[in-house]
């Protein structure tokens, strides 16, 4: 059967990890490879590497990164942040990337998804949401790492996104994201449901259990998590085992 | 030992070259009739569609060339698919290595609505059958991204269900063929990668 997915997510900086990491078993928790590579032997079944690099020289870094990446991890990785145009997915592919997420820009100019999707292939675009619940009761796009809202919902732009090709969802639920109380059940449920193409809930994870409930409960192809990962809160073989003994499709 | 890997119009190539130098490898990326012909061992990668690559391949003559190839050959993804009879991607005929044929993945309306297409992530391969798979367990995890399948047939070496049970890995003579992506699939990838160069 086909197994739900853990991910690890590092944010990167001028091609270093962002957040404080202490691993005292890797010699530089700073090296994005060697704390992928890292993930990787503990049984991560893909990566996601966000880059928040706002510099002019954050194209070249980031391609000469994700070309190292690519020569020493055995699983695939994502790489996302920033990323607008054709050109930068195709230095990206080219330098070993598997897949690429868009999130603003692809908000900005929606064309861009079906550009991506028709020279790439759809398996390779992930569309990244930044999404809030609301007073009204309903759910709104991000753009911007949160900062500035819209007027779309999210079950709207998702089916959007879908139809102009994107090929799986990365959803994060600010109201969760940071909390450790929990994914958030309902609007990744929502898009499970209403889509055709894997959802990635993330934000909110804390425990072993959250991520049993992500999977059960709204059937979420994958979860990715950052911080709980990085202070070895929780260890991704004990998370796994845990996960498989709940009759839950586990690779181990 | 000399390695090449097939160059065309598909994707993930270098990433199949990284593959392989980890575990210590150096392969040669060409479309060079002759060095493909004179390689000790042939990788036929791809990620991309059907007719696109077909069309590619014998505006190159490379479909006639990998045919007759000799030593072992090793397709994977789109590079299996291809050495199939047929795909339905597009209604291409394909190179017709293995006699099975490539059909799109149809979730029944009833109880399979869940299974998205194309299949994204780890799945078991079982019912391992060569050297291909030596030291490789039963039900071992590997990586596949794809929306189309072969069939299940005298030359399947491999069986992965989703939808239904389909080949996920493919033998005739000298040639093989993976529909996952060994190069993304951890140490089993390796693992796999080690014994086709063993053969």
């Amino acid at each position: 059967m086909l197994a739900k997915r853990i991910i690890p997510c590092l944010d990167i900086r001028d091609g270093r990890t962002v957040k404080g990491v202490n691993f005292e078993n890797i010699r530089d928790a700073g090296d994005p490879v060697e704390l992928g590579a890292f993930y990787a032997s503990q049984g991560a079944d893909e990566l996601v590497f966000l880059d928040i690099t706002a510099t002019n020289e954050k194209r070249k870094t980031l391609s000469e990164l994700v070309n190292r990446i690519s020569h020493h991890i055995n699983i695939p990785f994502t790489v996302g942040g920033g990323i607008s145009s054709v050109e930068d997915v195709n230095i990206l592919l080219q330098n070993g990337a598997d897949k690429i997420s868009v999130n603003t820009s692809a908000f900005k100019r929606p064309e861009l998804i079906h550009e991506l999707a028709r020279e790439f292939g759809s398996q390779c675009v992930v569309l990244a949401i930044d999404t809030k619940l609301e007073e009204d009761g309903e759910w709104y796009i991000y753009l911007n790492g949160g900062r500035v809202k819209t007027n779309t919902k999210c079950r709207d732009w998702a089916k959007q996104a879908v139809d102009l090709g994107a090929g799986e969802i990365l959803l994060t639920s600010m109201n969760h994201d940071g909390t450790k109380q929990g994914f958030a059940i309902d609007i990744t449920g929502q898009l499970v449901k209403d889509l055709p193409v894997p959802i990635i809930a993330s934000g909110g994870g804390g425990t072993m259990s959250h991520f049993e409930e992500v999977f059960e409960m709204a059937k979420a192809d994958a979860a990715l998590a950052a911080s709980i990962f990085h202070f070895k809160e929780i260890g991704i073989p004990d998370l796994k085992k845990y996960l498989k003994e709940k009759g839950i499709e586990i690779r181990l | 030992m000399k390695l090449v890997i097939v160059k065309y119009n598909a994707g993930n190539i270098q990433s199949v070259l990284y593959a392989l130098e980890r575990i210590g490898l150096e392969a040669l990326v060409t479309d060079d009739h002759a060095l493909i012909k004179t390689a000790d061992k042939v990788i036929f990668p791809g990620v991309g569609e059907a007719s696109t690559a077909m069309q590619y391949l014998r505006e190159r003559g490379l479909d006639h060339l990998i045919k007759k190839l000799e030593q072992p050959v090793l397709g994977i993804c789109l590079g299996m698919q291809l050495m199939c009879t047929h795909s339905e991607e597009n209604n291409t005929d394909c190179l017709g290595i293995f006699d099975e044929k490539v059909k799109r993945f149809q979730p029944s309306a009833d109880h399979q609505m869940h299974l998205k297409v194309p299949q994204m992530g780890w799945n078991n391969i079982h019912s391992l059958k060569t050297d291909l798979f030596k030291e490789v367990a039963e039900n071992s995890y590997c990586y596949f991204v794809h929306g189309y399948y072969a069939s299940l047939g005298k030359h399947s070496i491999a069986t992965t269900d989703y939808v239904l049970p389909y080949s996920s890995a493919l033998h005739k003579n000298n040639f093989y063929g993976v529909q996952f992506h060994p190069e993304k699939s951890a140490t089993v990838g390796e693992q796999i990668l080690r014994n086709f160069i063993a053969l």
